[in-house]
Formats: structure tokens, sequence, C-alpha cells
């Protein structure tokens, strides 16, 4: 197992292509729940878990249920239904045993399933050849790109809320996209960044 | 049935992007080039009106808890089909569309407007409002990708017209701002469409409020 592939794919993940600024995954959930700092932040936790999960489990049926019965055509139903069940599987186990985090979810938990950003981690996996290893820190490491971004966004935005002094057109959604692309612009500064 | 209702609501005064505000990932992430505006859009237009159809159809026998996982197979099933459609026929295309194709079966729009729509209309009405709805998404990709194009990299048409599908170039090379073309300015074209279509309806909304008085 090469450590510095390892390293440079979360590197990867979490700077230089992040999911939101860079590969356009995850957006509405980033739009949606960013007005707030703790909502931002359970979200980002949910979705991080989500996507290591996922990243394992759909490794698992690929590699051994799709590919050896000639099915990757079903690969996207397959991923999905996965995804789904997982999303429901992760909301009666936290409702039972830790239902404080549960709380703090709330609906967001369940809006996982639709998240691009889930979906996109396990396509690329198999799209990439990921092995094992690398698809679980590909998973893990895209989460966190996403905490990082919409925690970053969610700070900007509560001062954005507060000033208000938007031109009246732009109030709301527009500002909150500028401000977005304003970060992304940030962001770009480390496409420059290479690992070894 | 109003027909001329439902294709002015999904073209504009509830048009899936910018008004309803869904599917931004893929609106963004693809309108590089008029290519990819118009082959996500017509991807988008069947998949939205065949799962209409199948949704309205299907909808007095799926049960109501679990609708949702029952709408994302069936349009998972129909965004299968067009992804190895367009593998098959359209390599380029599908090549430089990449994940957004698979990506489509947790497009907002379509689940929206299942559960929105289809769920409680007939299968006609479905139908249309699958084809305008997606003819809305395809209008503002339409509108972001010949902008950015055009000024992010000075052609006009990338990916079917000109010398190697390369576009017809109108902005000399050199020229262009690289930065529409990156994720930046889809943020950027974005946000600034948008905000476009909120001074119209609130001029509109105005007319309406003065003409009344």
């Amino acid at each position: 197992m090469n450590f510095t592939s390892l390293v440079s794919i979360s590197l990867g993940a979490i700077l230089i292509q992040n999911f939101i600024f860079s590969q356009f995954l995850g957006i509405c959930p980033f739009m949606g729940v960013s007005k707030k700092m703790d909502t931002a932040l359970g979200m980002g936790i949910a979705v991080t878990f989500v996507m290591g999960i996922a990243s394992v489990v759909c490794w698992l049926v690929n590699t051994w249920l799709l590919v050896p019965l000639g099915l990757t055509y079903m690969q996207t139903v397959a991923y999905i239904l996965v995804i789904a069940a997982l999303v429901q599987f992760v909301e009666m186990f936290l409702k039972k045993s830790i239902p404080s985090l549960y709380q703090a979810l709330g609906i967001y938990l369940p809006l996982i399933t639709t998240n691009c950003a889930v979906l996109g981690v396990v396509l690329l996996n198999t799209q990439n050849n990921y092995n094992f290893l690398e698809s679980v820190v590909y998973g893990i490491t895209g989460g966190l790109g996403f905490l990082v971004a919409i925690l970053l966004f969610a700070s900007v935005r509560e001062r954005l809320d507060v000033t208000g002094d938007a031109p009246k057109s732009f109030e709301g959604f527009p500002i909150a996209l500028m401000s977005a692309g304003l970060l992304a612009l940030a962001f770009m500064g480390f496409s420059g960044l290479k690992v070894f | 049935m109003n027909v001329k209702k439902q294709l002015r609501e999904g073209l504009l005064t509830n048009n899936p992007v910018l008004v309803q505000l869904l599917g931004m990932c893929s609106t963004m992430a693809i309108s590089t080039t008029l290519f990819n505006g118009i082959g996500m859009g017509i991807s988008v237009i069947i998949i939205l009106t065949c799962s209409n159809i199948v949704i309205s159809l299907l909808r007095r026998l799926i049960p109501g808890q679990i609708r949702i996982a029952c709408y994302i197979v069936v349009i998972a099933a129909f965004v299968t089909i067009v992804d190895l459609v367009l593998q098959a026929y359209l390599p380029s295309l599908s090549e430089s569309l990449g994940v957004f194709i698979p990506l489509i079966v947790v497009n907002c729009i379509i689940l929206g407007r299942a559960e929105a729509f289809a769920s409680k209309h007939g299968v006609a009405e479905s139908a249309l409002d699958g084809i305008f709805q997606g003819l809305g998404y395809t209008l503002v990709l339409l509108i972001l990708s010949i902008f950015r194009e055009l000024f992010g990299n000075g052609t006009f048409g990338g990916g079917i017209l000109g010398p190697d599908g390369a576009g017809i170039r109108i902005i000399p090379e050199g020229y262009p701002a690289l930065l529409l073309i990156l994720p930046v300015g889809g943020f950027l074209t974005c946000g600034c469409l948008i905000a476009l279509m909120q001074y119209l309806l609130r001029k509109q909304a105005e007319k309406k409020g003065a003409e009344k008085e």
C-alpha cells in the first residue's frame, strides 16, 4: 500500500478538488443548510459519516456482487439503493443509541439520500478504479472537504445576514451564490499545491 | 388542462433553476460549452418526462411511506437507459458530462417534480409538466453555457461547430476571461442570472400592484 497516494488523495479531496468548490457536488444541502453554524456543523458531520460508510459498502457491493455477476450496468440503481438503505439504517441507529445527535440532525438526515456528493463519491471511486483503502480514504476526506466548505460558508453567511445591505435583486440566494463564488476563488489558490 | 399556463410556469414564473432553485449542481458544473448544455438539457427533458409519466401512472399504487424510494428507483432506471444510450451513440458527450449523467438520479428537479406534481396529477398533465420544466432547465443551461463559453473561452458552439468541433472563435485567444469557465464563473454567472430573474419578477409584481390601484 502506497502511503503517499493516500495522502495525495486526502489533500486532493479536502483542498485541491474540494467537492463543493471545484466539483460542484452537493450544492443543494450546501446552500440549504448553511444559514446557521450549528446546523451546518451537524450536516457536515452526518455527510462525512454517510460518505465514509457508503464508500465501504458500495465498494463491497461493486466488487463482490456487480462485477462477478456481470451487472455493472446496474451500478447507478444499486448504489442509490445502497445509499437510501444506509441513510435509513443510520437514522434508526442514531435514534436508538445517540438520541441527542439524532435530535440535532433532525430533518437533514433523510435528505442526505439525495445529496449528490454521496452518490458522486461512490461513482468517482468506481470511475477512478480505487482499491478498498483508497475508496474509504476518498469517501471520508471528501466528506471532510464538504464539512470545511460548509463551515466556512456558514460563518460568512451569518455575517451576511447581519449586515444585509445587498442590492435588492441580489437579496437572499444570489448574494449567497456570489459569496460562494468568492470562496471558490480562494480555494483555487490550492490548485497549485502538488503532493510529492 | 392549461397548456399555456404550464409552459409559462416551466419557462419563467416557476422556472426550476431560477425560481425553485433546484438542480444547481449540474447547472453550474456542466454549463461550460454549448454542446454540454444541449446534451444535458435533452437528457433531463427525456428522463423528467418519462419518470413523470410512470410516477403519475403508479401514483395510486405506491404506498405513501416508501414513495421516495419508489420514485428514486423509477428515476434511476430511466437515467441508466439514457446513460447507456449516450455511451453507445455519443461517447464524446458522455465523456465530457462524466459523472453528472448518473448523478441526474439525485437531481432535485426530477424528484421535486415527482413529489410536487406527478404524484398529484393525471398522466397527460404530468407529461406536459415534465417537458416544460425540462425546457425551463434547458433554457437556463443554454443561457449560461453560451455566455460562459463566449466570454470564458472566446468560442461559440464548442463540441459541435467549427474545425474539429472546437467551436467558432469569436474573441481572439488570450483575451477571454478564463475565470468564467472555472468553477468560480459558475457561481458568479448563476448568481447574476438569479438576481436578474428576481429583478424581473419584482418589477412585474410592482406593475401588477400599480394596475390594481
